[in-house]
């Protein structure tokens, strides 16, 4: 573990909250922010510094993007013949961060690589870690107040959370990425780090894109599908309602158990959060595993058989009937409207 | 191949989830139970492994002594030996979880033989802690990935593949090691008849495990704050498709 030798430990503020800041094509991820917001939170009125570790080097937006979110000091970490995701390398950096610093919680965002590397974290230093956070404070130096998603966000737990540093992270679909209202100019330094062989043992050795059509995850609408389709053949109508609204088709995990659809279609709490302007669940009765996969939804509607099912009380609106007719009706009047 | 699951007890919630009186539990007293989703999937990974590669499936619950049914549950799918570690009831937090599971794992390959791997579910269906399998892995002193949606097992090492951002991380990893899976590395088979009988038979090799308070504790859980009032219904059978074909349109739908 190094720092760049311009710095001297002694000019850097001790404590702080670390927050593990992750990348996507379009710069600094939507579910860091989110993670980001949390951590700025428990910097609180004390005057904690908010500093970002980031693997790479930073650009000039992304920079720009740390300043507005409050963050203090951001280290690109760099390591020393590593160029893949390795949880354990990963982990390491950031715990050699953490140390360094002297931080008073970690923080990162609860995605797979978030969970998995403060997982690590957990284990390697035996401190407790409470995933997918809603919001946190702390009751003393050495506790933290949090409430946390449980079963896939339909219920919350409040916790106590006692071990320094905290291990937190931030439900991507809980809290929302908030600005700072006071943006901070940014510091960046460099942390190189030096993976050891125990840490390279987990590397991705290869990306495999599969690419294609509209990613469930990020699309702008979304027609589900649940049992009350009927068949995989029942499918086909949903299919070219999809096509005519440049739609993904998300299922529930009853098609996927009836072997009707792959699982990658699966929305809920086993499968894909969604976060579309639309969802248009037809025939899904509303349990809580879909449920917890469609929360972040903007306009919900349903179109089921029964008036009574779940999904009507967190729809916006519904339509009553039977799939089979609806649906082809739904294409045609979008088809003659796109005509007038 | 010596191929060890761990899985969790986990209520059936449903549509709703009702809250006992103290706030601090899920009121399961109407619920069915059943393994974790992801776990399902870990215990149909473990037997096509073992069914093609030949060895043993073991799989392993932390529970009350209810959970013994999950345990026969997976032995009708073809697990082949089954291993309780039996709690009073009480919740356990994850570090506390994943001692009391290093501890049998310790114990169990003592007297036969090591496991080249362990399979856990992602996360749990009911507490979603994300971090049980990766404490065992560090414990344990062997390598360990996550949210594993693809296994090609090998004799001496294994690909993993997980989803990220559209595409497969690929992972190659020696044994023995740990994997977390997720729903969607396979389709879990139904129990057979003769599956269920034989289930019947398997003995539950029980340890007791004494549960104690972790660092992070419950206060009390609570149903989240969301709207609950009633869809606005456009209307039955096609009477409805004009509003709602307005509706797109003002939300930009149709741009």
């Amino acid at each position: 573990m190094s720092v760049v030798r311009s710095q001297t430990l002694s000019e850097i503020a001790r404590g702080g909250v670390l927050c593990f800041v992750e990348r996507d094509d379009d710069g600094l991820a939507d579910v860091s922010l989110r993670a980001l917001t949390l951590a700025r939170g428990l910097c609180g009125a004390v005057g904690r510094t908010l500093v970002a570790a980031v693997m790479g080097e930073l650009g000039a937006s992304e920079t720009q993007t740390l300043s507005q979110f409050g963050v203090g000091d951001a280290y690109q970490v760099v390591f020393d013949d590593l160029d893949a995701y390795s949880p354990s390398a990963w982990a390491t950096a950031l715990l050699d961060l953490a140390e360094m610093l002297g931080s008073d919680a970690l923080v990162a965002a609860g995605s797979d690589r978030g969970q998995e590397i403060m997982a690590h974290v957990g284990a390697r230093t035996g401190l407790p870690m409470a995933a997918n956070c809603l919001a946190a404070s702390w009751i003393d130096s050495r506790s933290v107040q949090l409430s946390r998603q449980r079963w896939g966000g339909s219920l919350v737990e409040d916790a106590i959370l006692e071990g320094v540093p905290a291990l937190l992270t931030v439900a991507s679909d809980g809290v929302l990425a908030e600005v700072s209202p006071s943006p901070t100019p940014t510091i960046i330094r460099t942390h190189r780090s030096a993976p050891s062989d125990l840490d390279r043992r987990v590397v991705v050795s290869q990306w495999i894109n599969r690419g294609g059509g509209v990613s469930l995850a990020d699309a702008r609408v979304v027609v589900g599908g649940g049992r009350g389709v009927g068949s995989e053949e029942g499918f086909g109508a949903l299919d070219e309602l999809a096509a005519l609204l440049g739609a993904a088709v998300g299922v529930s995990r009853a098609v996927t158990s009836a072997g009707w659809r792959p699982h990658a279609q699966q929305v809920g709490q086993t499968g894909t959060k969604i976060s579309p302007e639309l969802y248009l669940a037809c025939g899904i009765s509303g349990a809580t595993q879909h449920l917890a996969g469609c929360r972040s939804a903007k306009h919900v509607v349903t179109i089921n058989t029964d008036a009574d099912a779940p999904f009507l009380s967190r729809a916006d609106y519904a339509l009553v009937g039977d799939l089979g007719v609806i649906i082809p009706a739904l294409s045609e009047a979008i088809r003659s409207r796109r005509k007038t | 191949m010596n191929v060890l699951v761990c899985v969790k007890r986990v209520a059936m919630v449903g549509s709703r989830i009702v809250l006992t009186a103290d706030e601090r539990e899920v009121d399961v007293r109407q619920l069915g139970f059943t393994m974790s989703p992801h776990e399902e999937c870990a215990v149909e990974e473990a037997i096509r492994i073992v069914e093609h590669h030949g060895g043993i499936v073991t799989v392993m619950t932390l529970g009350p002594s209810e959970a013994s049914e999950q345990l026969r549950d997976a032995a009708s799918l073809g697990a082949t030996r089954l291993v309780h570690l039996v709690s009073d009831g009480r919740e356990w937090d994850p570090v506390a979880t994943a001692e009391a599971i290093v501890s049998a794992v310790w114990s169990l390959e003592a007297g036969s033989g090591s496991f080249d791997l362990i399979l856990f579910g992602n996360e749990a269906a009911d507490s979603g802690d994300y971090q049980v399998g990766v404490r065992v892995a560090q414990a344990l002193g062997r390598p360990s990935v996550s949210g594993v949606k693809r296994l090609e097992v090998g004799e001496h090492a294994l690909e993993a593949r997980r989803e990220y951002r559209g595409g497969e991380e690929l992972y190659e990893i020696s044994l023995p090691c740990v994997i977390a899976v997720k729903e969607g590395i396979n389709l879990p088979r139904y129990p057979s008849l003769p599956g269920r009988m034989r289930a019947k038979k398997v003995i539950v090799e029980e340890i007791p495990v004494e549960w104690r308070e972790g660092s992070l504790r419950t206060v009390k859980l609570r149903v989240p704050e969301e709207r609950h009032d009633r869809a606005e219904v456009l209307g039955v059978g096609v009477d409805g498709v004009g509003a709602l074909v307005a509706l797109f349109e003002q939300w930009g739908i149709l741009a």
